[in-house]
């Protein structure tokens, strides 16, 4: 995810990782990772790198830092469905969890 | 494209959600969309957040989720009966620029496997956590494909370029396309959203390292999609 400082908000980071948070530490599915302290409001970028592997790239010109996802070993760490939301082409937000119940064919294409 | 698939199957309690990988959103996206007037979800992910959630290497790709929530087949080639390339309007030949003349002459050695996906998706809507290509939670992670450092900070590298190119700032974003591709070279979502930004064939520029026809060469054709990992259909 894109910070313009090096920390994050816990909602916005539980948000767009799915990562939440416990008193065992960081959770995903059935994985926890321990942190060194219980998380508050906002969460220090440079910790969550280096519990959860995740590369905090700083590019100091464009004054931003770019929080890359996991390298726990595989892409999932749990067969159960991110929480995406996203826009649809007229730009009324979706959320794929709306669509409980049915089975879904989630299919990536571009223009490109 | 999966219109009719989707009317066929959405009786059966499968919908199908399109996910649009484009940093320019509806302004590159939006046609297609519109001319293929779907009844179903089409979304736009204008920061290939797909990309990382789901680890989509390629397009087009589909993820199987069951009424759970559950992913029952991670991301993988996805083909409707005919394959989304195939049915892109023509040009006429005298009208090809000779990079897209080479383009359309290598796409033709590409495997796809449009009849055997649908055979699978169709059993799969039919008979849900009883069909053998319903895959197991294990089995899902274990295909999910491995993320390691360098997997991960190309995600990094390739959400900045994206998000520096979306705010006017495109020399800043091009060295980390750049990296993009030099740390995960077998992303072709970050490889070919970065090379229609500078060429709209995807042809050798001066901004990016590789292209379209190069990179394919360099794998073989025939290796662009990963052979869908199934077994044979029921009779």
């Amino acid at each position: 995810m894109i910070l313009t400082e090096p920390r994050v908000r816990r909602d916005d980071f539980t948000a767009r990782t799915g990562w939440h948070f416990e008193p065992e530490g960081a959770c995903r599915g059935d994985l926890c990772v321990s942190l060194p302290e219980a998380p508050g409001e906002w969460l220090d970028a440079a910790v969550l790198s280096e519990r959860l592997r995740m590369p905090l790239i700083h590019d100091e010109a464009a004054g931003l830092w770019g929080l890359g996802p996991e390298s726990l070993g595989r892409v999932l760490q749990t067969a159960e469905a991110p929480d995406l939301t996203l826009p649809d082409w007229k730009g009324e937000p979706f959320a794929l969890s709306s669509l409980r119940g049915s089975k879904v064919l989630l299919l990536a294409w571009a223009s490109w | 494209m999966w219109q009719e698939l989707r009317e066929e199957l959405h009786p059966k309690g499968l919908e199908v959600v399109t996910v649009a990988l484009d940093l320019k959103g509806v302004e590159t996206a939006g046609r297609w969309i519109e001319a293929a007037a779907p009844r179903h979800p089409s979304l736009i992910d204008r920061a290939h957040t797909v990309d990382e959630l789901f680890g989509v290497v390629n397009v087009p790709n589909g993820v199987w989720i069951d009424e759970q929530g559950v992913i029952v087949r991670p991301a993988e080639p996805a083909f409707p009966r005919r394959a989304a390339f195939r049915d892109r309007p023509r040009p006429q030949p005298q009208d090809l620029d000779p990079y897209q003349a080479e383009v359309l002459q290598e796409a033709r050695r590409i495997r796809t496997q449009p009849e055997r996906y649908t055979e699978a998706l169709q059993d799969w809507a039919e008979r849900g956590p009883d069909s053998p290509f319903a895959l197991t939670p294990d089995e899902v992670l274990s295909r999910s494909g491995e993320r390691g450092a360098d997997r991960s900070r190309a995600a990094a590298h390739f959400e900045l370029a994206q998000h520096l190119w979306r705010e006017g700032r495109e020399t800043e974003a091009v060295p980390h396309f750049r990296a993009a591709r030099r740390l995960q070279p077998a992303n072709w979502t970050y490889k070919r959203q970065a090379w229609v930004l500078a060429n709209r064939f995807q042809a050798p520029t001066d901004v990016f390292e590789g292209d379209w026809l190069s990179d394919v060469r360099a794998i073989g054709a025939e290796n662009y999609y990963p052979k869908l990992d199934m077994p044979e259909p029921t009779a």
